[in-house]
Parts: structure tokens; C-alpha cells; sequence
């Protein structure tokens, strides 16, 4: 049961990320970006709720996980050489851990 | 981005399937590879291999032709095999725990792991991420 769900959410996430980046990603990677703190940041919102082991798969494990990347992510830092890289990588995960955090917060005191 | 010939429905539904498998194979590797000594092992590694995978994929002939194998494949299953959600929800925990030093070191490796992983196969492939990028093996 929870391996469906896993997928079922997974089925949307990526897709979503996937059009996206259609529509956002330029010369910056716009739309993996905004996927990545998005999704990290609904991620730590559900946490914070506690929302027990089904939800968790569906909407955590399933959507946020596979709408969120890390592949597209490495290979895009990597494309964009040295500077504007690292630029992407620190807006990246720096931007995306606040949002988690400010999720859970948010999260724990609702739940 | 993939040809304008190609449809945009195969396309989304190949990496709706893709991303499925994926995530279940990052789901499975977390009830296989528990937590151990702090650092999430299954993420981590689930996020490694799926980096040099993606820098590898190009290299495939049977992929560079067909773009909707190349979506399947790239944003589809690597996408939905790796994670960023499940990386920074960890590392906030461990900051939340007060085990600082784990954190930055998780936070680090993986990032670090991940750009040398991509570069390691882009060397063992002899293919670039522009490559990667016309084969639509990545977004956009």
C-alpha cells in the first residue's frame, strides 16, 4: 500500500517539475529551482504536520521527492561552469533549507 | 529541449511512469539501507548514483534517438530516483538536533558528491551537459 502511494504521488511530482522547467528554465534553471524549494518546502510543512504514514508516502515520498531532483540539479550546476554554478547550487540549497525550516515551523504549529 | 516534433503528452506520461519507478526505488532503498550513525545513507546514495547515471545516459544511442525514452529515463526516473525535498528535510533535522557538524557534512558531501559524480561521467562518456540537454536526458 504505502509502495503505491510512493508511486502514485511520483507520477504527478514528476511531470510537474518536467513542465516546469519547460516553462521557466533559461539561461538560469528557474523552474528546477523554484521545484526544488517548493517542493522542500512543502516537504518540511507536512513534517511539521505529522501527518502520520500515509500521507507521508503520497504527498512526501511520492510528490515532493520525485518533484524535486538532484540529477537535473548536478548536471545543471556542472553546465553553467564555476561561477554561475556555485551561484545556483548555494540559491539552491541555501533558499531550499529555509523553506523546509520555515515549512516545519509553520507545520508544528498548526499541527 | 526535446524536439518540437514530439508530442508533449507521451512525453509527460513516460516521465509520470518513470518517476514512479524511480521514487519507488529511492522508497525501497531507504527500507533496505536504514539511517545508520546519523547520516541518511539511502538518500545519499540514491542521490550519487542517480547523478552519475544522468551524466551517462547520453552516451546511449537508443536515447539520443528516441525522446521520449530520453524523458522516461532522465527527468522521469533519475528525476524521481533522486530527491532535493528529502535532503534539505534531513539536514534540517539534524541542525534541529543540534548535531551541527553531521549536518554540514551531510549538506557538503552530497553536494559535492553529486557535481563530481556528474562530472565523473560526463569524463567516462566523453559527453557534455549541452549533450545531455539535446538528448532532453535533462530538463530543460
Amino acid at each position: 500500500m504505502t509502495a503505491a502511494l510512493v508511486a502514485l504521488g511520483a507520477a504527478f511530482g514528476a511531470p510537474l517539475r518536467y513542465w516546469l522547467a519547460q516553462r521557466l528554465d533559461d539561461r538560469f534553471p528557474l523552474g528546477i529551482w523554484l521545484a526544488n524549494v517548493v517542493g522542500s518546502t512543502i516537504l518540511g510543512l507536512l513534517l511539521g504536520l505529522d501527518l502520520g504514514e500515509r500521507p507521508l508516502a503520497l504527498l512526501g515520498v511520492g510528490f515532493c521527492g520525485a518533484f524535486t531532483t538532484f540529477s537535473t540539479f548536478a548536471a545543471q550546476s556542472v553546465g553553467l561552469g564555476r561561477s554561475r554554478g556555485t551561484t545556483y547550487v548555494l540559491a539552491t540549497v541555501v533558499v531550499a533549507l529555509c523553506g523546509c525550516a520555515a515549512g516545519y515551523g509553520i507545520g508544528a504549529l498548526l499541527a | 529541449m526535446a524536439s518540437p516534433s514530439t508530442h508533449t503528452a507521451p512525453l509527460l506520461l513516460g516521465i509520470a511512469l518513470g518517476g514512479a519507478i524511480g521514487a519507488l526505488g529511492r522508497w525501497g532503498l531507504t527500507q533496505w539501507l536504514p539511517e545508520a550513525s546519523g547520516i541518511p545513507w539511502a538518500t545519499l546514495l540514491a542521490n550519487l548514483s542517480g547523478c552519475l547515471a544522468i551524466a551517462c545516459l547520453p552516451a546511449l544511442a537508443l536515447v539520443r534517438r528516441r525522446p521520449v525514452l530520453a524523458a522516461a529515463l532522465g527527468p522521469g526516473l533519475l528525476g524521481g530516483f533522486t530527491t532535493l525535498s528529502a535532503y534539505t528535510a534531513e539536514s534540517r533535522a539534524l541542525i534541529a538536533d543540534g548535531r551541527i557538524a553531521l549536518a554540514a557534512t551531510y549538506v557538503a558531501l552530497t553536494v559535492l558528491g553529486c557535481v563530481v559524480a556528474v562530472l565523473l561521467g560526463e569524463r567516462l562518456t566523453g559527453r557534455s551537459e549541452d549533450e545531455a540537454v539535446a538528448a532532453g536526458v535533462v530538463e530543460p
